[in-house]
Order: structure tokens, then C-alpha cells, then sequence
């Protein structure tokens, strides 16, 4: 599952897939004609949409891969690196690059491409860009606040606009081929061309507008693969094929007093009511996190039984079955929620006035479970929790 | 040898975020390209005045975000693949060559003043918004970032505002 760096490429050899990516970025952009400077401002005044053209394109075919690949369960969208927005300086640096777009006539990776073909000005540019970064750097000290300010983290346009990742896809691509349309009718007034659409045959056309479309309708109206491989397992639950094997609380507790080494208790809750309270030697990975590829090991391995609990038992059958599907046919379930647990060995309620002598058993060996898993817990206190996940893209954007 | 024409945008355009959707499948980031001037100034920076770069809070932030040092950066090596890229590209359509491209109007003299200008506008405010048309406008197009649309409108928008008072640089 992507993205593929750091946990199955390393970080250096990212180097050389940033190389070769660069080679595949440079020469799209030479062959589409991004080394011309006049063919760039030409967006500008109206005579030639290549920019506008090569952009919306790229970006809308990027976008639409990303939805596709997030939907087929190939690509974490959790870990993609998504731009910060500032409102301040996100629309004031957007504007004095527009300055520096109109008057320069190029960009810094269009500069780049012009300067390997030997366009003399776009040297120049790059040489001004090195003095403008400078400057920036230099007079940071003053610009700080300003950078800092109205920060609104790393929001998705369309969870602002308060859509699916499918209908923003959806929207993106309508407009874009909206824009291909107007543009190739201005750029065929401004130069009395005839306009280019025309001329392809009406076939390629539709070709063009259907298969964006029909991708984004795609992930729209079928379940993704996380939806499917679940309701699979409910399914095959609910018709009593697949039923999780069940451990009550009392036996769990024994089990744990005896020969805890046996099992990884495994809490499924959130992180926070893992740490008010967790069941000794438990360890935390909250349900939706359970398919993440890093657990597959701890299910596939066949030393110890997984023993899963949550907030009740409904979520606890859930992650057993997940955890099933991802290769763990010896998972059990609590029969008992986290909160019922603990109540049990740790707030019992008190004994009727003349308790049975199966009750005063089961109480005396309540206690004695509860002190025990308490000594257990504070030897292995110590051990390890599943390493949290650190910060997986260091960087984007340009940075 | 004339040389060949350019390839159809639209096909160019399906390359170009081809290699973008292959970059965050593999990487998680997308694709940039001033960030490695920046790893440029600080390198060049590091090497004039030491002492300025140690004491700088925003060049000890740059230092501690790139523990090898500043040309240790994705965005290095992905920018001198965009260079052997263009020059592949250049070199099969024969475009490559020495050139000063201007608008009909302009002296030698003022295009380069105006590339200088306009690069160090773009450098300045790829800084202050935390990216260019590749980093931000592009790939936050691609992972639907707010941060890099609202960016990629205000370049354009930007652009086009300006672009009447600018005409003599481009126009006939």
C-alpha cells in the first residue's frame, strides 16, 4: 500500500526516485512547451492556453489517479503530504508571483526547463530567484508574524466546501473541460485561428470528456475496498460463518495471571481511553487504524493469541474479524466491554448480605486477579508499545 | 534541423500527471521545484558566512530541518531530473541552443533586467507562500490541498491583473 517511502523504500533511495521523477517532470514540461517564455505569458494575454491547457490537465489527471488508487485501497490518503494553508501569506505570495510571472515570464520549474535548452533569460531568472530567496531569508525576521499568521492547518478544499473527495473530483474536472472549451474559443478569436477542438474528431472528444468522468461516477457509486472487505465480514459473520471465538472476562484474567506471555491484549479504543484505563499488558491500536500494513505481522504470527476488546462488544467482534481477515485465525474476542472489565476486578459491586459460596469463590478470586494483573502491569510497563508512527513525509511542497 | 513542434497539450498534460500521480504514490509529496533554489541560497550562504548561517534563527531552522546538509533535499535531486529531462526533451526536438526569447518590443537589456525582476518576485513570494506553480499550485491541485489552490488562484489572478500594464513587454 502506498505511499511506498519510507516503510518499503528507504528515504535515501527516495533520492533517486526524486531523480528520475524530475527527468519525467522535465521533459513533460519541455515537450509541452514550458521552455518557451512567450508561450507562457501567452495565457496571460490571451493568444496561446498551452499553460492553462498542460496544468489543468495534469492536475486533474494526478487528482483523479489519487481518488482512484485511495478508493482501490492501494494508496493511504492519510499519509499524503497536503499543502498548509496561511490565508495571509498563501494570497499575498500568490499575488507578487503573479507580479513575478507577468514580468519575468516564467516560474521556477519552467525556468529550470528553459535553462537546460539554453534560454539565456531564463538563467537570468533563476539567478533572480536566487536573489529573491535570499531577500526572503534575510529579512525573515520581519516577515515572520506575517508568514505565521491565520494558520488553518493542512484543510482539504473539499471538506472547506463541505463535499467528498469524489464530488470535489467531480467538480475539478467539469470546470476544467469547461475552461478547455472557453479557451479554445478565445484563443480562436484573439488569433483568427480556427479553433483547435474542432479539429479533432468528434469521437476523441467524447473519448476525453467520458473517461474522466466515468472514473470519478465510479468511485462515487461503488463502495470503496475498506467499505467492501468490511461489509464482506459482517456479512459473513451475520450468517454465522465467521464467528470471532469468544473469552469471557474471568478467564481472560486467569489466562493472564498464569501465563500472560501467551497473549497480546490488544485495545482497540482511542488512544485516550486506552491510558484512563487498559487491561493489564494491553497494547493500543485503535480500530481504524487495525488494517494498517504495520500490524500484519502481530496477526500473522502464531506464538501468541491476540485477544481484542473495545467499547463494546459489537467493535470488539469488528476488529476480531478484521484482524482475521489480515491473517490472524486464532483471534478472540472479550465477551466483556473495557468499562464492564474493569468494573468486574476493580469496583465490584458489593456482595449480597448472605453471598453463596460460589459468590464469595468467585470475589476472592477477583481480588487476588485484580492485585496480580496490577504487579503484572507494572512489570511490563516497561515493554514496548507498537512504535507510534512518526510524522511519515518529512517535506513537501517547497520547502 | 527545424525543430519539431511541440507535443499536444492534452497529452502532455496526461504525462505530466502521470509522473505526478507516480510521485505521490511512491513518495507521498509531490512534485517542486524552488525549494532546491532555496537549498541553493542556503548552501551558498553557508559557504560566504559561515558565522551568519550558525546564527540566523531562520538558517538554524533550515540547517536542523536538513540534518545533511542543504543540498541534501528531495527537491535537488528531483530538480537536476527536471534539467536532464528538458535537455532530453530539447535534445530529440531540437531546441537545443543559446537563445534570448523577448517579446517583439524589448531590448536585449531590458528582457534580462525584467527575467531578473520577475525571478526575484517569483523567489520572494514561492517563499512567503510556501511554494511555486509546481509545489503548490500543482500538487496541491493534485492532493486537493485549499492552501495550494487558493495559491494557484492568487499566481494567476495575480498575473492577469498585471498583465495590461505589462503588455509592452509582450505584445506587438
Amino acid at each position: 500500500m502506498g505511499p511506498l517511502v519510507p516503510d518499503l523504500l528507504s528515504n535515501e533511495f527516495s533520492y533517486v526516485v526524486a531523480l528520475v521523477m524530475g527527468v519525467g517532470f522535465g521533459f513533460a514540461l519541455e515537450q509541452a512547451g514550458f521552455s518557451s517564455t512567450r508561450k507562457l505569458v501567452g495565457l496571460f494575454y490571451g493568444y496561446d492556453f498551452t499553460v492553462l491547457k498542460v496544468f489543468f490537465t495534469a492536475g486533474v489527471t494526478a487528482m483523479i489517479g489519487i481518488l482512484l488508487l485511495g478508493h482501490l485501497g492501494l494508496l493511504n490518503l492519510e499519509y499524503i503530504f497536503v499543502n498548509p494553508f496561511f490565508v495571509r501569506s498563501a494570497l499575498v505570495g500568490g499575488l507578487i508571483m503573479g507580479a513575478g510571472f507577468i514580468i519575468g515570464g516564467f516560474c521556477p520549474g519552467t525556468s529550470v526547463c528553459a535553462a537546460a535548452i539554453g534560454k539565456v533569460d531564463a538563467m537570468a531568472f533563476i539567478g533572480g530567484s536566487v536573489l529573491g530567496i535570499f531577500l526572503f531569508m534575510e529579512g525573515f525576521t520581519w516577515l515572520e508574524d506575517f508568514y505565521k499568521a491565520d494558520s488553518r492547518g493542512a484543510v482539504l478544499i473539499n471538506e472547506a466546501l463541505g463535499l467528498s473527495r469524489a464530488q470535489w473530483a467531480l467538480v475539478l474536472t467539469l470546470v476544467a473541460l469547461a475552461a478547455f472549451a472557453a479557451v479554445s474559443w478565445i484563443q480562436h478569436r484573439v488569433t483568427a485561428a480556427p479553433n483547435e477542438l474542432l479539429a479533432f474528431s468528434r469521437r476523441r472528444v467524447l473519448t476525453a470528456v467520458a473517461v474522466p468522468i466515468g472514473v470519478v461516477l465510479l468511485v462515487m457509486l461503488t463502495p470503496s475496498r475498506d467499505e467492501y472487505v468490511m461489509a464482506r465480514l459482517e456479512q459473513r459473520a451475520a450468517s454465522g460463518e465467521c464467528q470471532p471465538s469468544i473469552i469471557d472476562a474471568d478467564k481472560l484474567a486467569y489466562e493472564l495471571i498464569n501465563n500472560y506471555f501467551a497473549y497480546n491484549i490488544i485495545d482497540v479504543r482511542s488512544r485516550a481511553e486506552y491510558e484512563a484505563f487498559h487491561i493489564a499488558t494491553a497494547i493500543n491500536i485503535p480500530l481504524e487504524d487495525l488494517d494498517q500494513l504495520e500490524y500484519r505481522p502481530l496477526f500473522r504470527q502464531r506464538l501468541k493469541a491476540n485477544v481484542f476488546y473495545g467499547n463494546d462488544f459489537e467493535t470488539t467482534k469488528r476488529a476480531c474479524l478484521l484482524a482475521r481477515f489480515h491473517g490472524d485465525d486464532q483471534g478472540l474476542a472479550l465477551r466483556e466491554s473495557a468499562a464492564e472489565f474493569q468494573q468486574l476486578f476493580f469496583a465490584p459491586e458489593p456482595l449480597p448480605l448472605e453471598p453463596t459460596r460460589q459468590q464469595l469463590t468467585v470475589r476472592v478470586f477477583r481480588e487476588e486477579a485484580a492485585r496480580k494483573m496490577e504487579e503484572i502491569q507494572a512489570a511490563v510497563s516497561v515493554r514496548a508499545q507498537p512504535i507510534e508512527k512518526k510524522v511519515r513525509v518529512v517535506q513537501g511542497g517547497c520547502s | 534541423m527545424k525543430a519539431t513542434s511541440y507535443m499536444n497539450p492534452y497529452v502532455a498534460g496526461v504525462l505530466l500527471g502521470l509522473v505526478l500521480l507516480a510521485t505521490v504514490y511512491i513518495t507521498g509529496r509531490g512534485l517542486g521545484a524552488s525549494g532546491a533554489v532555496k537549498s541553493v541560497v542556503a548552501t551558498s550562504v553557508k559557504a560566504v558566512a559561515p558565522t551568519h548561517y550558525q546564527s540566523a534563527a531562520v538558517y538554524r531552522d533550515y540547517a536542523a530541518e536538513h540534518p545533511d546538509g542543504p543540498m541534501k533535499s528531495w527537491l535537488v535531486f528531483e530538480v537536476l531530473g527536471v534539467l536532464i529531462g528538458a535537455f532530453i526533451s530539447g535534445l530529440l526536438s531540437n531546441r537545443i541552443g543559446l537563445k534570448l526569447e523577448k517579446g517583439p518590443r524589448v531590448t536585449n537589456k531590458t528582457r534580462i533586467l525584467t527575467a531578473i525582476l520577475g525571478g526575484l518576485l517569483f523567489g520572494f513570494g514561492s517563499q512567503l507562500g510556501r511554494g511555486c506553480t509546481s509545489g503548490s499550485a500543482l500538487s496541491g491541485m493534485a492532493v486537493m490541498s485549499l492552501g495550494g489552490i487558493v495559491t494557484m488562484m492568487a499566481i494567476f489572478g495575480g498575473a492577469y491583473a498585471l498583465a495590461w500594464f505589462f503588455r509592452r513587454l509582450w505584445l506587438r
